[in-house]
């Protein structure tokens, strides 16, 4: 550690246990919830917890999902997630969760254990080199080896961890250093010595991009997670200049929510499992403008297909984001929200008049690439007729808003989770919350409680596939303990039917390991941990089921038997062109020209 | 015109002025690592006293779009304060010391002697069978010389890296 800044702990002020000192820094940075499980290293944490009532904790049953929990609190509320757990284990079972949070730029503050000082470096009981572990898995990890360390150490943490690009940020505090007496110090007033990342979009950069995109003829917006980051302001900036320039727009899977699904300018989600609109609008523009987005390879696949002959703007918090895949010509570095505003005043400031016969012309295209209805698919009807895993989701979607009440969803990791993506439809930030920079199967459980934590009244689901659910299954404990109503949806499809679907398409169909033998009965299961179950294999029941789900007050699986050869289309299978998707069965011709490479250039 | 990239490979010294704290240096080692980016030399030292600073000079080399990102992905690292291409900013200096030791004995011995003295490296140590040099200069300069006491009986190297600074008024 540096030396200490000259900070102040008044002289008058008695020194306090280390532990103590730390709840405080915790209280001053708002803190009101921790997630976490307890051993030995912080147990002198868990003693100044157990004397308090600000900060509440949340006893999770594995280290992993109490990150994937803050996780989910943080980005449903817009705050740093916290987690506290002991050393060596407990660490490392964290270490998951943290490098899900770091890809997915998520602001965690995790408080490991650490033996006593001296003992550090010893191989002693439960130690872990728990710094070294997580120098890469965190944005940014610290070992606080003096008393007078600890309040400042705290505060720095949480500033790092929700400045620039949000991030989980780790702090290992060895057991001598809790008991022993610390003093306070409150939140520091100058900035950071060395980490102040730009928030002030460059008006020069900004007036070029106006220019560029009034000029555009082909224009299109693709954002990214990076929108839902930087608050609820930059989504509405954002809408703010889609409809006024009247232009399209794609999201990510993080970035779903950012502007609303309902709105006619938005073509859905890009990318692997993206529309054919979204893909090919992407392929075709010639002017891109995109924002909080990382140009990640299940985005842009074959990179040097991607897009070709597009001008690029790219707008982004962290510059290492920018020119890392793709090339651009205008590079903003800026918060997204600031870099919108910037950009909604310019545009209104500016008399040039856009290309509105090239944008009519731009949108007809569009509109014939929409009509393909790419997500299109037949659910057969009548007692027996298998479920489609779309027809749940979409029954999910409507059954649940018309509940009336504020819905979050999250997901693990499979083809229920691009299902979810597809057809859930988000018209707010902040109420998806899924595993994308990491696809962690066993996120979405504990993610969930967190989000419920967070929004007690909420109707919280978690849309499932029977592989995921069983990585953190465990958490249906701390749903029961704190009176959790999580709903949890299984789209049932008894394979891990992503991994299916790559064998059946790229591996000659040599299912290898793919099967989900010996599940468990997911009724009796839920039942075990004092929750709700039901199954349910007949479409014509499907409403009633979800029905029940919905009003339930208790946690409750439902496990929704589906058609286990459905494939998640479209698809861009790796290392192709945004322009060689693949459709549903018998769906490839009703796309005439989607694999042609000329309809998509023009 | 898009942009399009530059496969061509180009060098780089790179200067990191950081925070003098622990990790600090396994912070810059393991991003090179964990991104595949070459290290060809790398110093590290304190400097600025009484500030607690260090600095990294760091000589890679890849495309422009790699070392873009190198000094981006520097650049973020919390304790850096801040990150310098001296190869792109212009006319600097860059400059290592050699320790290298050649053994042997007549002839050899003579025409070793006479080439360190060309090549201005000094005698640190002697005894009838052996010479250390001590030689400062650039990579290539050294590389030089060590190629020439090759078949003279060099029997062991030992160089710093390289320390770089900009020529003139500017500084990092
Ligand atoms: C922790 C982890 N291990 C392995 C994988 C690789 N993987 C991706 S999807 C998948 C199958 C998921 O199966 P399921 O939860 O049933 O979802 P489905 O695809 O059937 O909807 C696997 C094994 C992963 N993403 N995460
Ligand atoms: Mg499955």
């Amino acid at each position: 550690m540096s030396e200490p800044a000259p900070a102040a702990p008044s002289v008058t002020e008695a020194l306090q246990p280390g532990a103590e000192v730390l709840l405080r820094a915790l209280k001053d940075q708002g803190v009101d919830v921790i997630f976490g499980y307890p051993g030995g290293a912080v147990l002198p944490i868990y003693d100044a917890i157990f004397r308090q009532n600000a900060i509440r904790h949340i006893l999770v049953r594995h280290e992993q999902a109490a990150v994937h929990a803050a996780e989910g609190y943080a980005r449903s509320t817009g705050r740093v997630g916290v987690v506290l757990v002991t050393s060596g284990p407990g660490a490392t079972n964290a270490v998951t969760g943290l490098v899900d949070a770091l890809m997915d730029s998520i602001p965690i503050v995790c408080l490991t254990g650490q033996v006593p000082t001296h003992l550090i470096g010893n191989d002693a009981f439960q130690e872990a080199d728990t710094t070294g572990i997580t120098r890469p898995a965190t944005k940014h990890n610290y070992l606080v080896k003096r008393p007078q360390d600890v309040a400042r150490t705290v505060h720095e943490a949480f500033y790092v961890a929700r400045s620039g690009r949000p991030g989980p940020v780790l702090i290992d505090l060895p057991k001598d250093i809790l008991i022993g007496p610390a003093p306070y110090a409150p939140p520091a007033e100058t900035p950071h010595r060395s980490y102040r990342p730009q928030r002030e979009p460059d008006p020069a950069a900004i007036a070029r991009a106006v220019a560029l995109l009034k000029s555009a003829r082909r224009p299109i917006v693709y954002a990214g997670g990076g929108v839902i980051n930087a608050g609820p302001e930059a989504g509405a900036a954002l809408a703010e200049f889609v409809r006024r320039a009247g232009i399209p727009i794609t999201n990510t899977l993080m970035g779903l929510g950012s502007f609303p699904a309902s709105d006619p300018l938005f073509l859905g989600m890009l990318g692997m499992h993206g529309t054919v609109e979204a893909n090919l609008a992407m392929h075709g523009c010639d002017v891109m403008l995109a924002v909080g987005a990382r140009f990640d390879d299940r985005v842009t696949g074959r990179l040097d297909a991607f897009s070709p002959g597009s001008h690029k703007i790219h707008i982004d918090i962290d510059p290492s984001s920018i020119n890392k895949n793709v090339p651009v010509e205008l590079a903003i570095v800026a918060d997204a929200g600031q870099a919108l505003a910037a950009l909604n005043a310019a545009w209104r400031a500016d008399a040039t008049k856009q290309d509105r016969a090239a944008l009519a012309a731009w949108w007809e295209r569009i509109e014939a690439w929409r009509a393909t209805k790419c997500l299109a698919y037949s659910q057969a009807r009548g007692a027996g007729a298998l479920i489609k895993p779309q027809y749940a989701i979409e029954r999910l979607r409507d059954l649940s808003a018309a509940s009336g009440r504020e819905c979050f969803f999250t997901t693990e990791v499979g083809q229920h989770q691009m299902w979810a993506a597809q057809f859930l439809h988000f018209d707010r930030p902040n109420h998806w919350m899924t595993s994308g920079g990491l696809g962690t199967m066993g996120y979405g459980l504990p993610a969930a409680m967190g989000v419920q934590i967070a929004h007690p009244d909420a109707l919280v689901i978690d849309v499932a596939g029977e592989a995921s659910i069983l990585m953190n299954i465990q958490e249906l404990g701390t749903l029961a303990q704190y009176h959790l109503p999580v709903k949890v949806f299984i789209l049932n499809n008894e394979y891990m039917g992503m991994v299916r679907q790559w064998q059946e398409l790229l591996h000659g169909g040599r299912y290898a390991e793919s099967y989900s033998a010996a599940l468990p009965d997911f009724t009796k299961l839920a039942e075990s941990f004092h929750g709700t179950g039901m199954r349910v294999t007949d479409v014509e029941r499907l409403d009633e089921a979800i029905g029940a789900m919905i009003a339930s007050d208790k946690p409750f699986i439902l496990d929704v038997a589906v058609d286990p050869a459905e494939n998640c289309f479209p698809m861009i299978p790796s290392g192709a062109a945004h322009n060689q998707m693949i459709l549903g069965p018998g769906r490839q011709e009703a796309a005439p020209g989607v694999s042609d490479e000329g309809l998509a250039l023009v | 015109m898009p942009a399009t990239p530059d496969s061509a490979q180009r060098s780089a010294t790179i200067s990191v002025l950081v925070e003098n704290e622990a990790g600090v240096l396994a912070r810059v080692v393991g991003l090179f690592s964990g991104r595949g980016y070459n290290i060809e030399s790398l110093t590290v030292a304190a400097v600025e006293d009484g500030r607690n600073r260090s600095r990294i000079n760091i000589v890679t080399s890849g495309t422009a779009m790699v070392i873009e990102q190198i000094k981006a992905q520097l650049d973020r690292l919390v304790p850096v304060h801040r990150v310098a291409d001296l190869t792109q900013q212009g006319p600097h200096l860059a400059r290592e010391m050699a320790l290298i030791k050649v053994v042997g004995r007549g002839n050899d011995r003579a025409e070793a002697l006479r080439l360190a003295d060309a090549f201005r490296a000094r005698v640190v140590d002697a005894t009838v069978e052996s010479f250390v040099f001590e030689m400062t200069g650039s990579s290539d300069k050294l590389d030089a010389f060590v190629e020439l006491m090759r078949p003279l009986g060099l029997a062991e190297i030992s160089r710093t890296g390289v320390a770089a600074l900009a020529r003139g008024t500017r500084t990092i």
